[in-house]
């Protein structure tokens, strides 16, 4: 088991330096000499100036050489600094990290409970009306521009009915403590969250479905009919409990689409996490925080596959740790 | 072939797949000859609702412009966009995953663990770093959104190699000593293929979708409309004139389902077994 994890944790590792690579070519590729572009960010732009900053951020060594500095002061946490901001982006982004991952997580345990619940109940009436109706709403989800449900949901519950808040974390200058701030932010949560939810819930009802009529056919699910059980053990001893792995699998595998989930749906409920900040970013064309944020969001990714490899490998006895 | 028309047509959602992108593709090419007018071009006034007036059925957005010529004009961007990144991602994808199956070893190792790299990376933040490093055209879209998109490709040919390369057929023509190239080409990826466009037409989907996410968020062409732009333009101003917004949507949302019907269609017309399976 110690040794998976070291292994999982070492590629882990290599991916991330990986991509901290291909970072450090695509800043490169931004249009501009960075210290001409970083000078003018700054508000001057003459030649002394620009001559400084490209001693302070190493640009007059050779490439391998700015490549390793780059490295190193990624590895340090030190992502560069915001000229837009005026602030360092590593604080920048440490800022809006908590939003983004309480949306996230919510929309992932949203979508992984609705999904398996549907997919199952379609499995279950496989055929019937019931089966139609899931399976067409699956793939109308499935179907629809993340962004467009957020508007969708904001036209309905906010414009028309006015029963949520269309916009930010929580009531600005209502100065919520305790439970009544809770209440607050769950009020603004529940139509991002939902939005990213929905979309994924497409996908895993589709899967429990398929996977749970194939569990269906196999043997030992025939084994146990004969040995007499009720039909509803079978279906959540037998059948569900194995038909869920491959679920599980593919939910682990989407946390990078959660992550562009987050960037479209912030944007659209200006939820103040790192995917808006990639929009404020974008908008702004400043790329040291675009980048930034890239590296965190791919390695949020990383940790995250590496957690879900781990806890399915304790699910699934059948596998071996050294694989 | 006839028999796989006949199954095609005796699945009802994947004939109902087939008559939206069917009818997608027929706005997409004579749409704009048969309404000329400038999605750009200021009509009416501002704000006009939708269904007040027959020469612009769905009214008029922020700047006075046609709503319908937009959405007209738009799918020739959205559906070439699909296509074109579709094809560009097979042309990575395919031969990566043909070269990893039929080599293996170390080549293999190697292709693959490329392409995981790919996989692991968050895909829609790569893409909007990739457009807005490259700048905003259509050019640079397509291939931000084939960068995105290659790696199941890859997998999924690789695998399919992987299993056709142990085939007799294939096991004689190396033994007549034909080329590697000649053998990936004619003899195997011919019998790859029929997986393969279904991923495909299931990848023109997902391009659509990743395609009308960048030009929400700006990213798109600045010289086309798109209708991702048109949404993305129109949301600042929801409050007011919900139609800006809900027409475009619609649009994306029909051509990505109809593009999933007609997936699923051909999975099941051109893999029998495997559809029995899903009953």
């Amino acid at each position: 088991m110690l040794s998976f994890v070291a292994q999982r944790i070492v590629k882990g590792v290599i991916v991330l330096l990986a991509i901290i690579v291909l970072n450090f070519f695509l800043i490169r590729l931004a249009p501009g000499d960075p210290a001409v572009v970083m000078a003018g960010e700054a508000g001057a732009s003459d030649q002394v100036f620009v001559k400084q900053l490209r001693e302070k951020f190493g640009l007059d060594r050779p490439l391998p050489e700015q490549l390793f500095i780059y490295v190193k002061g990624i590895l340090s946490f030190d992502l560069g600094f915001s000229f837009r901001q005026q602030a360092p982006v590593s604080k920048l982004i440490l800022e809006r990290l908590p939003a983004t991952l309480l949306l996230t997580m919510t929309a992932f345990a949203i979508s992984l409970v609705l999904g398996i619940l549907f997919g199952t109940l379609a499995a279950r009436w496989a055929g019937t009306w019931l089966d139609t109706a899931i399976t067409a709403m699956a793939l109308v989800f499935y179907a629809t521009p993340l962004f467009w449900i957020a508007l969708m949901a904001i036209l309905l519950f906010s414009v028309t009915l006015d029963w949520l808040p269309s916009f930010g974390y929580e009531t600005i200058g209502a100065r919520h403590t305790g439970f009544a701030r809770v209440l607050d932010i769950g009020a603004h949560l529940i139509m991002p969250a939902m939005t990213i939810g929905l979309f994924f819930m497409a996908t895993y009802t589709r899967m429990t479905r398929a996977s749970m009529l194939e569990v269906k056919r196999l043997d030992f699910v025939k084994t146990a009919r004969a040995k007499g059980l009720s039909d509803r053990v079978i279906q959540r001893r037998h059948v569900l409990r194995n038909a869920l792995l491959p679920v599980v699998t593919l939910a682990g595998l989407h946390t990078g689409t959660l992550v562009g989930g987050a960037v479209l749906t912030e944007t659209v409920f200006a939820w103040p996490g790192i995917g808006r900040l990639m929009y404020e970013a974008l908008i702004q064309r400043d790329y040291n925080l675009l980048l930034g944020v890239f590296v965190v969001c791919s390695a949020m990714v990383l940790i995250f596959n590496l957690v879900t490899d781990l806890v399915y490998r304790m699910v699934d006895p059948r596998i071996q740790y050294s694989a | 072939m006839r028999q796989f028309a006949r199954q095609m047509l005796r699945n009802p959602s994947g004939l109902i797949g087939l008559i939206i992108v069917v009818m997608a593709i027929l706005v997409a090419v004579v749409g704009p000859l048969i309404f000329p007018n400038s999605p750009w071009r200021m009509v009416q006034r501002p704000f006009l609702p939708p269904f007040t007036l027959s020469a612009v059925p769905l009214g008029t957005d922020a700047l006075g412009r046609d709503v319908f010529a937009g959405i007209i004009h738009g799918a020739r961007v959205s559906l070439l966009v699909g296509l074109v990144s579709t094809l560009a991602a097979l042309a990575v994808g395919v031969p990566l995953g043909a070269i990893a199956g039929y080599f293996g070893g170390r080549v293999d190792d190697a292709l693959m663990r490329f392409t995981e790299f790919f996989q692991t990376i968050p895909s829609f933040a790569l893409a909007i770093v990739l457009v807005a490093i490259l700048q905003p055209s259509i050019y640079s879209i397509v291939a931000a959104i084939a960068i995105v998109s290659w790696p199941p490709v890859a997998r999924l040919v690789r695998g399919e190699v992987l299993s056709l390369r142990t085939r007799e057929y294939v096991q004689a023509a190396i033994v007549t000593g034909q080329t590697n190239r000649w053998i990936i080409w004619h003899e195997i990826l011919p019998n790859a293929l029929s997986p393969v466009i279904v991923l495909a037409s299931l990848m023109i989907a997902t391009a659509i979708l990743l395609e009308s996410s960048l030009s929400f968020l700006g990213l798109g062409d600045p010289n086309l409309i798109s209708w991702g732009y048109m949404v993305g333009a129109g949301r600042t101003v929801i409050r007011q004139a919900w139609w800006i917004t809900v027409f475009p949507g619609l649009a994306i949302l029909l051509s990505v389902l109809g593009l999933n019907l007609v997936g699923e269609g051909l999975n099941d017309a051109l893999n029998p077994r495997l559809a029995r399976q899903g009953r």
